[in-house]
């Protein structure tokens, strides 16, 4: 039982850090960027490639993996996304679904359709047991480092966001954008580094969870719902809610599958639903902020 | 001086040019006997953006689980017909009224929230359908899909040939029928009050429109379209699996419709045809990456500006082409 709770903390983590971009960037410019799964895969097979074609060990790909995707987000925002922040949410999906299809399309080009594998160097492989009976804990090696990597990472963001001035000028835009900028506060900056971190964060969740989650050019279509929940579900406006969130998601989503896999993903999708009708702007909200 | 009631009569006229279209669909399979099986689909996929624009053009009601009823009608169509009796139209109404139950059943998820959130929960309803089509397998075959369902004759007379013309008949007509009644709906003044809704929620409660029940009711009537779509789909084809269910077609069936137009119920049928030839086109070409061309032309759709991409005198004046 421990072991089950171990893992979906694991998988949890990892789909906070997968979606924690999403969640400041929807919460600042209140757009549905249904395209954030492409950016999970791009890391993913960055990751692949470098590790097959040019033997790149698997710890100095994460930090490559990650600037490469922040790059890469902070051109598409300056170039594509820029001009869709003022649109209607219906012209936001549609772009961010057009986007998808074509990273998918071409992902399977360039890569075909095979599932990729990632191989683990060998101290990452093992799995440690304590305890014994119902009390078990099976503690794969790897599930621990995502979640060592990801706490790290969370640590590190909510110190960024809570202590530095970039995160309080963060939380200006986020509460009020238009008071943010008449403050002297550069927004547009403020924007494209957020996500270019939030984008990164979301390539590196990708090449973390290859493994986990598998990795496919149709990971970005399967995925975007998990995402979508954890964001709902925790809320835009914090770091912790979607933490939470995406936790609740993770537990739920691998003990329902271990004990009733008959049921599948009712669980996750029946909880989310009735969660959103019960709290429609998510869990945890907090006050005061601009809706 | 032209008072609301005028103008809703008025625009509640049809045009000249309006029987006459739909005569050349009719005729369309009649001509070209070897395509009636495109023309079908093309039926079909109309009926389905027609519903959606009842939600999403005409009330403003951002969703991406519609293949829930579209799918809702196909099960149930075809679980009729095997289970029991094969004939069409009774199927056909048992589909609708399935789907509309569920669509009734649904609008209590619409009501509250944000486009977020009405996103995340159409969504999970459409999921939630099809995990429930792929585990019930005793009923529905599971990934499998739904075989061996027999169509009886159509009327009793008309037996469904496999050249899809008496197919395409029957849906070209289920079609007319239910547009006509979809534009004397939206054309009247309970039309009117959901446009209302549309432009603005909170000045619309203001002057005395019940929002809640004129959303729960829109919704169901587009669920029922969209069951009838979905039953004509299984009923033509013979067949219902669990890809009706998938989330690109709820993605496709919007992106048809915003190419044709949203908010004008012509804007369904021009955005099937086009959608539907232009898929029959590409994919002949690259069976396999025909999706990249579909989300490039979305993404120029959408830069470009979805009002603009029809007018295309207004591309290079900057932001003229905007209606106010």
């Amino acid at each position: 039982m421990l072991t089950i709770l171990f893992d979906g903390i694991a998988y949890g983590m990892l789909l906070f850090i997968l979606a924690v971009g999403l969640a400041v960037t929807m919460g600042l410019m209140n757009f549905i960027n249904l395209a954030h799964g492409a950016f999970a895969m791009v890391g993913g097979y960055i990751t692949v490639l470098l590790m097959q074609r040019l033997d790149v060990p698997f710890l100095l790909c994460l930090p490559l993996v990650f600037i490469g995707v922040a790059l890469l987000g902070a051109v598409l925002e300056r170039t594509l996304y820029r001009p869709m922040y003022a649109k209607p949410h219906l012209d936001q999906v549609l772009f961010s679904i057009g986007l998808t299809f074509m990273t998918v399309a071409s992902m399977d080009y360039f890569m075909g359709s095979s599932q990729q594998m990632i191989h683990l160097p060998p101290w990452l492989k093992g799995r440690t047991e304590l305890g014994e009976g119902a009390w078990m804990l099976g503690m794969g090696h790897y599930r621990l480092f995502i979640i060592v990597v990801c706490a790290a990472l969370t640590v590190g963001l909510q110190y960024v966001l809570a202590r530095t001035r970039f995160g309080s000028r963060l939380r200006a835009s986020v509460d009020d954008q238009r008071v943010a900028a008449g403050l002297g506060i550069n927004v547009n900056v403020v924007f494209l580094s957020t996500f270019a971190v939030g984008s990164g964060l979301a390539g590196l969740g990708g090449a973390l969870g290859a493994e986990v989650l598998g990795l496919d050019p149709t990971f970005p279509l399967k995925f975007m719902i998990y995402f979508l929940i954890v964001v709902a579900v925790g809320g835009t406006s914090s770091i912790t809610g979607p933490l939470l969130a995406a936790l609740l998601l993770g537990i739920a989503d691998v003990a329902g599958k271990y004990y009733i896999p008959k049921l599948g993903a009712f669980i996750v999708y029946g909880l989310m639903i009735v969660i959103l009708i019960w709290r429609p702007q998510g869990l945890f909200v907090r006050q005061g902020g601009k809706s | 001086m032209m008072t609301p009631h005028d103008a809703l009569l008025n625009r509640r006229r049809w045009r000249w040019w309006e029987p006459v279209l739909w005569l050349l669909a009719l005729a369309v399979p009649w001509l070209l006997p070897s395509h009636s099986l495109i023309v079908n689909e093309i039926a079909i996929v109309a009926l389905f953006a027609l519903s959606l624009d009842l939600v999403l053009g005409y009330t403003g009601i951002v969703s991406l689980g519609h293949a829930a009823f579209l799918g809702m009608g196909a099960y149930a169509a075809a679980l009729f017909a095997k289970l029991v009796m094969p004939d069409p139209l009774v199927g056909l109404l048992f589909g609708i009224g399935v789907a509309t139950l569920l669509g009734a059943l649904c609008s209590f998820t619409i009501m509250r929230g944000s486009d977020l959130t009405r996103l995340m929960v159409t969504l999970g309803v459409a999921l939630i359908l099809m995990e429930l089509a792929n585990k019930l397998d005793w009923l529905t075959g599971g990934a499998d899909g739904l075989q061996g369902v027999v169509m009886g004759p159509l009327l009793g007379r008309f037996e469904f040939d496999l050249q899809g013309q008496t197919a395409a008949w029957y849906s070209l007509s289920v079609l007319i029928l239910l547009f006509a009644l979809a534009r004397r709906l939206v054309n009247s003044p309970f039309g009117a009050t959901l446009t209302a809704i549309r432009d603005n929620r909170l000045r619309a409660m203001a002057i005395g429109i019940p929002v809640t029940s004129r959303l729960a009711v829109v919704y169901a009537v587009a669920a029922a379209l969209a069951g009838a779509a979905g039953a004509l789909l299984a009923q033509t084809t013979g067949f219902a699996s669990i890809d009706v269910f998938e989330f690109h077609r709820s993605a496709d069936v919007m992106l048809l419709l915003v190419i044709g137009g949203t908010g004008w119920l012509y804007g369904g049928v021009a955005g099937a045809v086009v959608f539907k030839l232009m898929q029959d086109l590409i994919s002949s070409i690259t069976p396999q990456y025909w999706t990249f061309w579909i989300g490039l032309f979305l993404v120029v759709l959408v830069l470009v500006g979805r009002q603009r991409l029809m007018r295309p005198w207004t591309w290079f004046t900057r932001g003229g082409g905007r209606k106010a």
